[in-house]
This record gives C-alpha cells, structure tokens and sequence, in this order.
C-alpha cells in the first residue's frame, strides 16, 4: 500500500479520480479524450486495471500505454494490433469500450454536446467540433465526462443545444429501450465526482474534492443534484500513482491543463 | 489500361450539384491538389461527404458547396476549422450532421447496392431530429426502432494515396487508411492522386500488395502529383505543415479572409507554384510526423 501524497495538484487529483473509473471495466478499450483523460486511462492500465487495451490515438493497439509527446531516441512504442478508425467502430458497436469525454454542455439527463452552441441549428451561434462519435458512443457502451471547469455553462440548466448523446431523458427514449440500457458512468469535475445513481438516474454527487462544499457544487450546476447526507473526500492520489503519472507525462502537460494549475487541496 | 489524367482532366468530369466524397481524415491524407484544382474552377452546389478538414473549409469559403455530410470538420490541433465555421455560422450551408460510424456506414449501402443499414447509432440524439431525410424504422426482427441510415451514393470519389500504377492499383502504406477504401467503392467514379507513381510489378511483393485497399476497377483516374497532400499529411512520407495551417486559420481572422489566403496560393496558379510558394517538394517531404 503506497502512502497518500501529501503534495499534488487538481490535474493530478482529476486524473486519478478519472482513473478509478475504469477499475471494474474488464477487459474494454478505453480512450480518455484530452490530455488528463488519457493520462487517466493509461494510469488506470498500469494500477487498477491492467486488462484495459488502449490506442496510440491514430492506428495502433499498445499492450504498454504511450507517454505524452516527444520521445526519447530509441523510444519503441509497444503495438499489439493494428487497430485503425474502420475497426475502431467494430470495437464500439460490440460495447466493449468506455470512454471519458469532455463536452462543452451536459444537461440534467447526462445528454452532451460537442456540436454547435446557440437556439438555431440552421445558423448556430457557435460552430464546434460536430457530433463525432458521440451518438455512436453513448448508445453502445460505457461513456464517462470530464469537466475542467464546474459551471452553468457546463451544466445547464435546459437540454443541450445540440443533444449529440442518449442520456437518461424519458422524452427521447427508442421504442423497445429502458433507460437503464443507457450506460453513463462517472462525471470528473474540477470540484467534485458525480454518478447518475439518484432517483430515476438523477445525477448524484459521490465525493468532494478537499477543500470544495456541496453547496459550492450546487450553486455552480444548473440543475439539482441529488446529494446524500454524507459525501466523501475524493481520495487524494498515492505517491506510487504520482510517480507512474510522472512517468506518462514527461514533458508535464497536465500542469497546463488547468488555468494556474491549482493544488489538489484548496482548504 | 492506362488510367493517368491530368487535375485539370478530373474537373473537367465533375459538374454542378454532383456529390462527392472527399478522402483522408481531418489534416491527414487529403487530396488537396484536386480540392484546389476544385477551386480553381466555376463549380458550384456541390455536396461534400468527408472525415472534414481544410478541404471542406476551403470548398465552403469559395462558396463551392450547398451541403455538407459531416461527423466532425477539424484541423485536429486547431479543434474548430476556421471557414467550416464561418460558413455554419452564417447560415450558408445546409448539413447532415451524422455520427463518424454512421458516415461509414452510408458509404458501405452505398457500395453494396443497399439503400441503408440499419443502426442503433442516433437513436435518443438530435441527429434523427435535425436530418429530415434520415428515418427510423421498425424491425421485422425484434420489437426495437432502428435508425435507418441511408446509403451515402457518391457521384464522384477524390483520393490522396502514396503510391498507384497507371492502371489506378493504389497503396496507401501510412498507418491508417482511414475509410478510403469505402469512398472509393461508394463512387460512381473514383480520382486518386498519388506522391509516388510506380510501374505495376511494385505490388508483386505480398507485403506491399497488402497496402493495396480496393481493387483497380474502382479507380477511374490517377494524377501523379507529388507532394499533393499538402498542408495535409502523408504518413509516411511526410508529416502536416503547422505552420501553413496556422497561417490558413489566421487568414480567416484577417482582412480578406479566404480571398486573401487563395490569391496568395492558389487562384492563378499553378499546382508547380504553389509549391514553391511553400517551400518546394524538398521541404514538404521533411514536414514531421505529429506526435500524440
């Protein structure tokens, strides 16, 4: 057992606390959308679930996840099957992959948008990526969020502008699906980590980062969230989880990841 | 059978209104050669069907194109393509905004004569909303809805590969070939331009015919244009050039917008000019690989 560390950043907290979702996944491909979301990933492939396959985010399957950006000479990177976009697809519609993404907008159903922003889809107020993946994803497998900066904005208090996943909204749900065939995991935010498992997928605090209230969580989302009367400290990370992550990340890009890379404990 | 042409011959088959697929993904493997012989010319009311990037940004700024087929249009480290966004922005285009897997498999209904394939994928999203041509249908199978995506037909399919013979065998030897092979079999007809021309018996070793992804009577005509990928990349042989594309996405922001970047590369000039204005075939061929 590693000792808890006594310094470490928010980034570092996230990554960990993103990390910890895919303990129980088995044996699925994970892809971790973004710098702290792929360290996530590969973290979790080195600690609490080493079955995870990962990408080299272009056309390789690793049996040993990359490190971030330039490599050392000599550098071998540990391909195990050839795993382009075509047959990224045959993975995701067999359901055996969970990814964390980072939508611009997610509203009370768990729905996101990566699209487009504004009331007109014809002439959006901002143009953005598109829906991706994203409506593929959501409704074949495992889907977690990742959220750098907690506010309304993010957590709106309506639908999203462009609903580009499934969610947990009756209105929009298949004939011949049940709600519970949708399968959202976890939100990681910059002050806390929330699940769907309130009432009827309510989205549910779980745990606190040090140093954030639930009120300050509430009152930076815009719409309710079901918080029990006890929520627990999102466990700060080990130093043997520090040093893997050191090592996935020479080059430290997780410490401009967050605007002035702000300490894990903020009491 | 001797299928080399010339870009300006590969206009010259195209005509208003035609939908074409445009290969490649985001700044990877484009056949941007074509796309500015394309802009290079009159056409107009054009359908795009492509893994979007700078090809499909330039063919909206020059008002190329009436519609759209898109999963996602990005330069990849510039996320959000300049003059795609401008042209949403505006109203200026009609889509059909559908999910990446999708797109492949509209291509794939297309190459194998089927009007769609059945998916669960849009289903609860506003891509069955906003798409009024895609529909969701009734199983005769299970008691479930089905998103019925329609075959993606291609009047006319364009390509960038490494390397192709005069009898239009194509191999793209880069790590991904990305859903090349389906643009060129969702085709009524199918142009590729290619870095290397090579002589036939190139492909008699099995590790290189392995590279070869679609049969030659699915090419229709091969350019030989060296370098004809750029600013995108061609894995192996040559990496993007981030320079050139951040000047690109700054071109939008500036006093002339696209008129300013197309009058300084391309309009008026040749593909040789071009190059040159960028460097020349030598600098394009040492352009690095991304590392991710």
């Amino acid at each position: 057992m590693s000792t808890v560390a006594k310094d470490y950043t928010l980034a570092e907290l996230m990554i960990c606390a993103n990390a910890a979702a895919y303990a129980d996944d088995g044996e699925v491909l994970v892809t971790g959308i973004g710098v702290l979301p792929r360290l996530a990933a590969s973290l979790a492939m080195k600690t609490v679930n080493t079955d995870i396959m990962m990408t080299d985010s272009e056309a390789w399957l690793l049996s040993e996840p990359n490190p971030l950006g330039a490599r050392p000479d000599g550098f071998r990177q540990m391909n195990e099957t050839w795993m382009g976009f075509s047959r990224i697809f045959d993975n995701v519609w067999s359901g055996r992959r969970h990814i964390t993404g980072g939508p611009t907008q997610i509203d009370r159903f768990g729905q996101a948008n990566i699209s487009a922003l504004g009331d007109s889809y014809r002439q959006p107020k901002i143009q953005m990526l598109g829906v991706r993946g994203f409506p593929g994803n959501s409704i074949c497998h495992a889907n977690s969020w990742f959220v750098p900066s907690h506010n309304k904005r993010v957590f709106v208090e309506g639908e999203c502008d462009v609903v580009c996943t499934i969610g947990y909204n009756p209105a929009r749900l298949p004939r011949g699906y049940r709600l519970d065939d949708i399968d959202l995991r976890r939100v990681i935010t910059d002050l806390c980590v929330l699940d769907f498992g309130g009432p009827d997928h309510q989205l549910r605090l779980v745990s606190l980062h040090p140093g954030i209230s639930a009120e300050q969580v509430q009152d930076n989302t815009g719409f309710a969230l079901h918080i029990p009367d006890a929520v627990p400290t999102t466990p700060a990370p080990t130093a043997a989880q520090l040093a893997i992550i050191a090592a996935l990340d020479p080059h430290n890009q997780r410490a401009r990841q967050l605007q002035g890379n702000p300490p894990g404990d903020r009491s | 059978m001797d299928k080399q042409m010339t870009a300006e011959a590969v206009v010259a088959q195209l005509r208003d209104g035609m939908t074409l697929g445009i290969g490649g993904w985001g700044p990877r493997r484009k056949p941007m050669a074509l796309v500015r012989e394309l802009l290079r010319s009159d056409l107009k009311d054009l359908t795009v069907v492509a893994y979007g990037g700078a090809d499909v940004g330039m063919l909206c700024a020059a008002g190329k194109v009436r519609k759209v087929v898109f999963a996602f249009v990005s330069l990849d480290f510039i996320p959000l393509e300049p003059y795609f966004r401008q042209a949403r922005q505006q109203g200026a285009i009609e889509t059909m905004e559908i999910d990446e897997g999708m797109m492949l498999l509209g291509l794939r209904a297309a190459a194998w004569g089927c009007p769609y394939i059945p998916t669960r994928i849009g289903l609860g999203t506003d891509v069955i909303r906003v798409n009024d041509d895609i529909k969701v249908i009734d199983s005769p199978y299970d008691d479930k809805e089905w998103v019925a995506m329609p075959a993606l037909k291609l009047d006319a399919a364009l390509l960038h590969v490494d390397r192709a013979d005069a009898r239009g065998v194509c191999q793209i030897k880069g790590p991904d070939h990305y859903m090349d092979d389906w643009f060129a079999r969702a085709a009524a007809q199918t142009f590729v331009s290619c870095d290397e021309l090579v002589d036939a018996s190139y492909f008699a070793d099995g590790d290189e015919a392995r590279y070869v992804f679609w049969e030659r009577s699915m090419t229709t005509g091969v350019v030989h244009i060296p370098g004809g990928a750029h600013p995108s990349s061609c894995a192996p042989l040559y990496g993007f050039d981030v320079p050139h594309f951040n000047e690109y996405n700054a071109s939008a922001k500036a006093e002339g917008g696209f008129a300013g970047y197309a009058g300084k590369y391309i309009l008026g000039r040749t593909e040789d000019e071009y190059q040159a204005l960028v460097g020349g075939i030598d600098a394009i061929r040492k352009l690095p690989m991304p590392v991710y």
